[in-house]
């Protein structure tokens, strides 16, 4: 069963991302963005990707692990290199995940 | 067959290798939200309801990780606001269709169906162009949420998937989405400082730290952002 708090998760995220969406296409023109804000849009999915990957991938489970036998790390590395070189995402996220799997099953 | 019906099977049609692109994905998000612990059926009402790729894979992390509801809702809006950018260029092309048609094209707004409708705006113009955003945002929409059901059966079914790294595919596809985008120096810029911060600030209650990893790194965008305008107009007053 869900929990009240789930659904007050859910369906509040359901209500910010319908009223993004809906913005000018259902208020119309009266909608105007600062161009300061435009430019600043251009930055934000590099910035909370990035937020999210880096203590996944440097501290799985919470303790730093910067070394070669942490399977997040070089799997992550992996994941990122393929896909700056050929823009692949999809490519790059099969092949880190057997990179993975391997490291996984080796250490 | 009438017109109508022939825009919205091209709209199906065009937006076919997105629709086969994301699968993998749908699968995945369900698996790993059932096995991160999630209802199944909260699985499937973040995929009916809030229908967004990385909103909802982040809304694992953060639902499992007992985050403050202010702080899934800022993550959202945050990670969605680009979206507004789509409703802002669309808006000329749908002022005379009716307001549900247009809220329902809002709710299907996303990255993909975005693009496949743009492509078809810049080449054949607006002629039968709600059909044929309605055939394709169905097709992408229904196949997402058919694969979540599919992916959270999974989940459900084999409890162990959890321990094979699942949550592993989720930095990886980041990762993937991210690295393409690092060729400039500001972008650059931009990474090392979100994430330098977000391991720093890692320990924060309520997953503030992403947060606030992701303002700072925003911030050190806009300043860099700012400082080459300030350089080239420099630069040009010099050539003057």
């Amino acid at each position: 069963m869900m929990s009240n708090t789930l659904w007050a998760a859910i369906l509040g995220m359901f209500a910010v991302t319908f009223l993004i969406r809906a913005s000018f296409l259902v208020f119309g023109q009266r909608l105007r963005f600062p161009p300061a804000v435009v430019q600043s849009l251009a930055h934000v999915p590099v910035a909370v990707l990035t937020a999210i990957v880096v203590p996944e991938a440097i501290a799985p489970g919470g303790q730093l692990q910067l070394s070669l036998a942490n399977p997040y790390l070089i799997g992550t590395l992996v994941a990122g290199l393929i896909a700056w070189k050929t823009g692949r995402t999809l490519t790059a996220v099969m092949l880190s995940f057997i990179v993975f799997g391997v490291m996984r099953g080796l250490f | 067959m009438t017109t109508k019906r022939l825009a919205a099977l091209s709209g199906a049609r065009d937006i076919l290798p997105l629709v086969i692109g994301t699968t993998p994905f749908a699968i995945i998000f369900g698996t790993l939200a059932v096995s991160a612990g999630l209802p199944p059926l909260a699985a499937m009402a973040l995929s009916i309801f809030v229908f967004a790729g990385s909103a909802q894979f982040i809304a694992i992390n953060l639902l499992s990780g007992g985050a403050a509801l202010p702080v899934i809702w800022l993550t959202t809006f945050v990670i969605n606001l680009r979206h507004a950018l789509y409703s802002a260029t669309l808006q000329p092309v749908a002022r005379d269709w009716p307001l549900p048609w247009r809220a329902l094209t809002a709710f299907w707004l996303t990255d993909e169906c975005f693009a496949v409708f743009e492509r078809r705006l810049q080449t054949a113009g607006e002629t039968n162009a709600l059909p044929y955003y309605i055939g394709s945002a169905l097709f992408f929409y229904t196949n997402w949420v058919c694969w979540t059901a599919i992916g959270a059966l999974l989940g459900n079914q084999i409890p162990g998937l959890a321990a094979l790294g699942l949550d592993f595919a989720m930095i990886a596809t980041f990762a993937a989405m991210v690295a393409p985008q690092l060729k400039t120096s500001t972008p650059v810029c931009v990474a090392i400082a979100a994430g330098s911060v977000a391991w720093f600030a890692h320990a924060l209650p309520y997953k503030l730290g992403l947060i606030l990893a992701a303002m700072i790194g925003v911030l050190v965008g806009v300043i860099l952002d700012f400082r080459r305008q300030r350089l080239s107009a420099a630069s040009v007053v010099e050539a003057e």
